[in-house]
């Protein structure tokens, strides 16, 4: 079992941190060119061989390393030398829970493609996501400079407000699914539903049998869609990209709370941000999106269709491979929005941010837990 | 010798040390809420080796996460030096401090030998389904109760907070 666990977590870190994060700078640089009418990134060569910039990520590296590490005078040494790390390792344990894959028989032997699935999955990230907070509070502090400072201050308001409406928008979807693992809320999602099912249970109207034909994926887009407009925006705010770029402020606080850092350090604060995109495409493709589901396309279809032909084990391997596909394949369309939404809107003002999140994402998303349970009790209380 | 005893005993160095952290950089109160932090952060661990599963994930969710983040912020906007608190405060924090030692020495002593081997635990123990079924039947009155002194504090606070601004 350990082992089993060991090859899991050195595959997502492999895949996750090593593969995909140092792409998503690319990503990112290129997107932003395209959207404002540029080249991008095309410099960075070996021997005259670009491949399209994405060598850029490597030379950022080279370069960062090589730089020196400089700590201000005045600042807290021990707090200004860990603070990056301390940002840096919730973004990458949190994809403990995160399943890239379903359940799989292979003989006697029945695999899970997820690292760990404990009973309190979701609880997991929102655990880990409270503590990422503390990276930027301590770089904030431990630097001796008032914007710096600054920076530290607005990062903690702005973390503590959002992780409050994070929680709370996602609650309609415990309830949809009455599970908090993550695993088991891809299982839930990989199959259909009828769309005006609801007709039937909530105004007593007899359905037409074709209409049961119209038929959407069980997906938490689909349940709760107000809950994925909310959780990514909360999500979104959490990761303090822009538009809720605040604690970094250019145009007042210069770089905000990594404004003393230099070389690797500050590219840490820079890569735990660019994991963390990666977290939240994987989490939003998990809760919302059916995680590794196929839409119309469930695990018994594909394994009842190839199994017969060949055999259990092999149909079993496919499925796999196409479901991982899936996954990743979600997981860059998330991260394509996340993109999409950085380079498309201006920075908030702090009061308006703090507005979105209180007056506005607060009330809904109890308004939506209230709704959602009275529609639960309504469908449970028919036959 | 299981693992969990190793790891109980490792954290347990962890939390104790981090504690005693806390209380001696009393003058340095942003290291002394670091130092809080880890303190919560290895009592969650030991929660979770007590198979409290919810209970930890609540620990470093509301604790470690929420009420020291505030702690800091209230500190970093305050941005206090160490010669802002007075020296008669820290004799009495001693004194107290060395009271509660004593008390724990004498507590640890009296019962240290052989503890009686834990009974096995119920079927999904600790989990938010057990918990939540627990709070919502059997205490709900407690629960309501504390909801109503919760908003009671918000309201307060609110009405504070107000008379200053005008």
């Amino acid at each position: 079992v350990i082992v089993e666990v060991l090859i899991k977590s050195l595959f997502i870190l492999l895949v996750v941190v090593a593969a995909l994060a140092p792409v998503i700078t690319w990503i990112e640089r290129k997107q932003s060119a395209v959207m404002q009418d540029r080249i991008g990134a095309n410099r960075a060569d070996i021997s005259g061989i670009t491949v399209l910039g994405l060598l850029h990520p490597l030379a950022d590296v080279i370069k960062l390393l090589s730089k020196e590490d400089v700590v201000p005078m005045g600042a807290n040494r021990v707090m200004h030398l860990i603070a990056p790390l301390v940002a840096a390792a919730p973004a990458v344990i949190a994809y403990a829970v995160i399943p890239y894959g379903g359940v799989y028989t292979f003989g006697s032997h029945t695999i899970s493609l997820v690292a760990a699935n404990p009973d309190w999955g979701l609880l997991y990230i929102f655990a880990i996501g409270s503590i990422a907070t503390y990276g930027t509070v301590m770089a904030g502090w431990s630097s001796n400079n008032n914007w710096s400072l600054l920076g530290g201050l607005r990062a903690s308001a702005q973390m503590i407000s959002y992780e409050v409406t994070m929680g709370l928008s996602v609650v309609g979807l415990f309830m949809v699914f009455q599970t908090l693992k993550l695993q088991d809320m891809c299982l839930a999602q990989d199959t259909t539903f009828r769309v005006f099912g609801f007709l039937q249970h909530l105004l007593g109207v007899s359905v037409p049998q074709w209409l049961d034909w119209v038929r959407l994926p069980a997906w938490g887009i689909f349940y709760q869609p107000l809950a994925f407009l909310m959780f990514l925006t909360t999500i979104m705010a959490e990761n303090k990209r822009p538009p809720f770029d605040l604690p970094e402020g250019e145009s007042e606080l210069i770089a905000g709370y990594f404004i003393e850092y230099s070389g690797m350090r500050f590219g840490l604060f820079f890569m735990s941000e660019f994991i963390e995109v990666v977290v939240i495409a994987g989490l939003i493709a998990t809760l919302f999106l059916g995680g590794w589901s196929i839409p119309y396309l469930s695990t018994q279809t594909i394994v009842g269709a190839i199994a017969p032909v060949f055999n259990e084990g092999f149909a079993n391997g496919l499925a796999m491979i196409l479901h991982f596909a899936t996954f990743m394949l979600k997981v860059v369309v998330m991260i394509w929005v996340q993109m999409l939404l950085r380079w498309t809107l201006p920075r908030f003002r702090y009061d308006q941010v703090m507005d979105l999140c209180w007056k506005i994402i607060l009330p809904l998303s109890i308004a939506n837990i209230f709704v959602t349970g009275f529609v639960i009790l309504l469908i449970r209380s028919t036959p | 010798v299981t693992v969990p005893v190793v790891l109980f005993y490792v954290f347990a160095v962890f939390a104790v040390l981090s504690a005693l952290g806390m209380v001696l950089n009393a003058r340095n109160t942003v290291a002394a809420a670091m130092s809080l932090v880890v303190t919560m952060v290895a009592l969650a661990v030991i929660y979770l080796l007590l198979e409290a599963y919810l209970v930890a994930a609540i620990q470093i969710m509301v604790y470690a996460g929420a009420i020291v983040v505030l702690f800091l912020f209230v500190v970093m906007l305050l941005n206090l030096r160490s010669d802002d608190f007075a020296p008669g405060r820290a004799r009495l924090v001693r004194f107290a401090g060395a009271l509660l030692g004593v008390f724990a020495v004498s507590e640890f002593v009296r019962r240290s030998g052989a503890l009686p081997a834990a009974p096995p635990v119920p079927e999904g123990f600790g989990g938010y389904h057990a918990v939540g079924l627990a709070l919502y039947t059997d205490y709900v009155l407690l629960v309501e109760m504390a909801s109503l002194l919760l908003t009671a504090a918000i309201v307060g606070a609110l009405i504070l907070a107000k008379r200053k601004i005008d």
